[in-house]
């Protein structure tokens, strides 16, 4: 019955989701006219959830946290937010937005989350994961040189995983779906018999240990699904469990894990293909279809870490990064395109917008058009939307890759990533500038060489300088992340989500750079105009004098362009020099997310022009007010970045007002759906689009209880804009909206 | 080879969407001889300001962004001041645009010596033609020039068949009086070649220009007019606007 109307292939034989897709999957290219609207379940159920976001609105950001367990995938028994209205059920713990305490990471974070947000945790705790069980935080500071905590605390390295779950990883989770847990443990099985020689090799032993804690995850993955009465342990047979277990393979990994950013991966299409199947034989209706698509999102927008104030303030708000990859063209020229991919972003507009899941539309010019203005319908209409270049990715990944977080693609099942967060560039050239001091303490935190010396700062100097301590950086960074991901393997390992990945798995060394716009603009100021330097008492560089104008990033003007391309290359090439944990690649992404606002406030002044404190640019944007030639200039200079050089991706995020878009809503989907064929087509990797006015933005700061869900984008994923902080809303405001009409 | 022509710019605007059809790459040249009293662009009236750039420096400009006018059916408007002025400058560079199957639009008042734009019209694939008012003392008044010149420009792209889209700034006490609009519907369906009328709300963002400029802003006081104004004027004029 299982398999009954599926087309077979390489994936019944072996475990091999793509094949299965590629097989079964019905491309569609009409329009939306097809979509329903929601159910009454779905309106009881989102009802009640949107009330319980309030309250945990209300109570601070916090609703409730179970003090009592450690959360594990069994630790919970089932709990539900309406179960005769849930069509898909399951939550992390026994209650909607309860949170659960997930120490591995650190017990750190876990105490100051519960102290922060006032709830008691069980003294126990404390004493068993300091004196008993050790955390990947614990592994992590016992290993830290001195240098790297000073570089830390200066925040020229910043944003790392060493406190809690580092995230970026995608289970296949489809494979739980597609095979049920009895096949997949039976092939884990096989692959552990099978690693049995040159047992004297740390890693061969580590691999056998992970494979048993994979058999074990999965195992209680299974026990987890008996809780709710269903049997994982055998394949979906129709769409409802196809949904369904798709969820719970990734409710485990969010039960088990608090990792940064904790994606999906690319479902819809697979999902669809269940979803047609039961269509055809009259099993489902498209309401039903739509039920299970709207259920199964509210269950992802309602995915909680427990996190720390200060963590929130980083990263605004509550992230979670469940993002979702949709669309995109198979490599035999088909799209990957279905009507689940509309109903996967329909919930949109049947449930309102929402920050998560993180919509993430691989755009390709040979999209169908139907559906990139129906993309373009809803970005202007909910700014809930990212688009990343499936063009440019599907060369390097295939057609079954996914974005983790906000852009960093990765082979389903087939590839990882160790998040790196980023180095502070802006930071970094300011090192340079000041022999290695920090501008702000004075301390000497990069090896002391020699900066500069002259009043003015002569270009070639200045690009000796800073590329030793680039040298220095790359160095120190990427030995800091060697760190984290050993520690983090050894005592925080992810063993549900690498359980849905094949045994032998491609490793990437995510690192990243913030400030890449202040960097170029600093380096242009240098050389195409006068920057006089500005030194306290003790000859200290602490701001700078410009004298002319020069060549702003976001202009389309090479003189700077290539600047920033420069600099990325420069510092890509030095990462690539440094051996890694686990031999795993290094890349780069140009991504700040929000910490943009926080990086500033810890750099002084640029000699762009830029004052100490004053946010930097986030992801690759320009700084704002500095473009003066229109949107398409600053795409374009953005899409010159290259993305050889930065395959973790280059983010940016773009603004603009309704009007400008077009006059009416016919050219605004029109123009929207070429400006991202345009910006594509000459390079751009990744765009976030908002559509608004400031002057929404301006009333929700003042009325937060009226926009519950006004959903902006910001660097790669996307926000409940009443939950930034202050600084970050009026941040967001400042920034560049393209509003000429 | 000769020199590229040289011709003075105002700005440019890399992301249009309001100047003609699709995404459009808008060059607003400097020097009006035009004294509109609601005009949101004050700074380009004096011939003598903006930057001297050549026709190649704004063409390579422009075909950085062929494939964004190639996907939304887009194109270049030259847009002003009034870029009849300098009519050379602009014939040279819609021959550039043409060359690489750029459409192509002039943004323009109308009020220019249309025998000696033969060339440049021939070139122009859509003229945007801002209609002020119909009635010579108004518009005198409200301009500072008469609508001769206008009218004769109006009936030669008429006799070449040059499609035209009107626009119609409407300004509360001077263009809005329903006679006025009246007039203006009926020169409308005098021009078979008029494919649309846009209906431009006044609004006093330009207000802050004149002041820079220590200018005295004569529409002071004078608000945006209503939705529901802007629509009545929208159907007076184009009821007579002849639909595919």
């Amino acid at each position: 019955m299982t398999y009954l109307n599926f087309k077979g292939g390489k994936w019944s034989k072996e475990i091999n989701v793509r094949d299965f897709i590629l097989k079964n999957i019905t491309p569609y290219e009409g329009d939306d006219k097809f979509l329903s609207g929601p159910t009454d379940r779905t309106n009881i159920i989102w009802e009640k959830i949107s009330q319980l976001l309030t309250d945990e609105r209300n109570n601070g950001g916090v609703l409730d946290v179970d003090t009592k367990n450690v959360s594990t995938i069994t630790a919970h028994d089932a709990g539900y937010i309406d179960k005769s209205n849930e069509v898909v059920v399951g939550l992390q713990t026994d209650a909607p937005l309860k949170r659960a305490i997930m120490p591995f990471g650190g017990i750190r974070m876990v105490l100051k989350g519960c102290e922060a947000y006032g709830f008691d945790i069980d003294p126990s705790f404390e004493e068993i994961f300091t004196i008993y069980r050790k955390t990947h935080n614990a592994g992590v500071y016992d290993a830290y040189t001195e240098e790297m905590r000073t570089a830390k605390k200066a925040g020229v390295i910043t944003g790392l995983p060493d406190a809690y779950g580092r995230g970026r990883i995608i289970g296949d989770y489809r494979r739980v779906a597609l095979y049920g847990v009895d096949r997949l443990i039976e092939d884990k099985y096989n692959e552990l018999e099978k690693c049995n020689v040159n047992l004297s090799e740390e890693s061969s032993i580590r691999l056998r240990e992970e494979l048993s804690e994979q058999i074990k995850a999965l195992k209680d993955l299974v026990k987890m699904g008996s809780k709710y009465g269903f049997d994982l342990s055998r394949p979906a047979k129709d769409a409802t469990e196809a949904v369904q277990w798709v969820y719970f393979a990734y409710l485990a990994a969010v039960k088990e894990q608090n990792g940064a950013a904790m994606s999906l991966g690319r479902v819809s299409s697979f999902l669809d293909i269940y979803i047609e199947r039961d269509l055809r034989n009259g099993l489902l209706t498209e309401e039903q279809a739509q039920e299970l698509m709207d259920q199964f999102v509210i269950k992802l927008r309602i995915v909680r870490f427990l996190r720390t104030p200060e963590y929130d303030n980083l990263f605004s708000g509550d992230p979670t990064w469940v993002t979702e990859s949709i669309g995109g063209m198979a490599t035999d020229g088909r799209t990957l395109v279905t009507k689940s991919s509309f109903r996967f972003l329909h919930t949109l507009e049947n449930l309102g917008p929402a920050p998560e899941p993180n919509m993430t539309v691989l755009w390709s010019e040979k999209l169908p058009v139907n559906f990139k203005n129906y993309c373009s319908k809803l970005s202007i209409s909910t700014s809930s939307i990212q688009y990343e270049s499936d063009d440019i990715m599907r060369d390097y990944y295939g057609d079954d890759y996914g974005i983790a977080c906000c852009v960093s693609a990765m082979k389903i099942g087939k590839q990882m990533q160790f998040f790196g967060a980023r180095c502070n560039l802006a930071k970094a050239l300011l090192y340079a500038i000041n022999g290695g001091k920090d501008e702000k303490t004075g301390l000497q935190i990069g090896p002391e060489f020699k900066g500069i010396s002259t009043e003015y700062l002569r270009y070639e100097d200045v690009i000796k300088s800073f590329d030793s301590t680039l040298d220095w950086l790359a160095g120190l960074y990427i030995d800091t992340l060697n760190i984290i991901h050993y520690m983090h393997d050894k005592y925080c390992y992810e063993k549900i989500q690498m359980a849905l990945h094949d045994k032998d798995v491609l490793r990437t060394m995510a690192c990243g750079i913030a400030g890449l716009s202040v960097v170029a603009d600093s380096l242009s100021a240098i050389k195409h105009a006068q920057v006089k330097t500005i030194r306290d008492e003790s000859g200290l560089v602490v701001d700078y004098e410009i004298e002319g104008d020069y060549p702003m990033f976001g202009n389309n003007d090479p003189l700077v362009d290539d600047i920033a391309s420069d600099v990325v290359k420069l510092f890509m090439d030095k990462l690539r020099k440094h051996k890694t944990y686990r031999e795993s690649i290094p890349t780069m992404s140009i991504l700040t997310i929000t910490s943009n606002v926080v990086y500033g406030e810890k750099t002084g002044n640029t000699p762009d022009g830029r004052k100490a404190g004053e946010p930097l640019a986030p992801g690759a944007n320009p700084m704002h007010g500095r473009d003066k030639n229109g949107a398409l200039a600053v795409l374009s200079s953005i899409g010159k970045l290259p993305y050889e050089h930065a395959q973790d991706g280059i983010s940016y995020t773009f603004s603009i007002i309704p009007k400008a878009l077009g006059k009416d809503n016919s050219d605004r989907i029109n123009n929207m759906t070429a400006l991202l064929d345009g910006y594509f087509a000459n390079g751009g990797h990744h765009i976030n689009v908002n559509v608004f006015e400031k002057e929404t933005l301006l009333d929700a700061m003042d009325h937060p209880e009226k926009y519950p869900q006004l959903t902006i984008r910001v660097s790669g994923y996307a926000v409940n804009f009443i939950k930034l902080t202050r600084k970050q809303q009026i941040d967001v405001i400042n920034r560049t909206f393209h509003e000429k009409i | 080879m000769k020199d590229s022509i040289k011709g003075r710019i105002s700005s440019v605007e890399s992301f249009g969407t309001v100047d003609g059809p699709g995404i459009r790459y808008i060059v607003f040249l400097q020097g009006c001889p035009l004294r509109c009293l609601y005009c949101h662009n004050r700074d380009t009236w004096d011939p003598k300001g903006g930057t001297e750039t050549t026709v190649d420096e704004v063409f390579n400009e422009i075909l950085k962004y062929k494939d964004y006018f190639r996907f939304s059916g887009g194109g270049v408007t030259v847009s002003g001041g009034e870029p009849t002025l300098q009519a050379d400058f602009v014939t040279d560079l819609f021959k550039k645009c043409k060359e690489h199957d750029i459409h192509t639009a002039l943004d323009t008042s109308g009020f220019a010596d249309t025998e000696k734009l033969q060339e440049l019209l021939s070139l122009t694939d859509l003229v945007l033609l801002d209609i002020k008012q119909t009635d010579e003392k108004k518009h005198k008044e409200l301009t500072g020039v008469g609508l001769d010149k206008i009218r004769r420009f109006a009936a030669y792209l008429k006799e070449k068949k040059i499609p035209v889209w009107i626009r119609y700034v409407l300004v509360p006490g001077y263009t809005d009086d329903i006679k006025d609009l009246k007039e203006a519907s009926e020169f409308i369906s005098r021009h078979d070649n008029i494919q649309r009328v846009e209906v431009l709300p006044y609004h006093s963002m330009g207000q802050c220009k004149w002041e820079e400029l220590g200018d005295d802003y004569k529409l002071k006081g004078i608000v945006t007019p209503s939705q529901e104004d802007v629509d009545k004027a929208q159907s007076i004029l184009s009821a007579s606007l002849k639909r595919d």
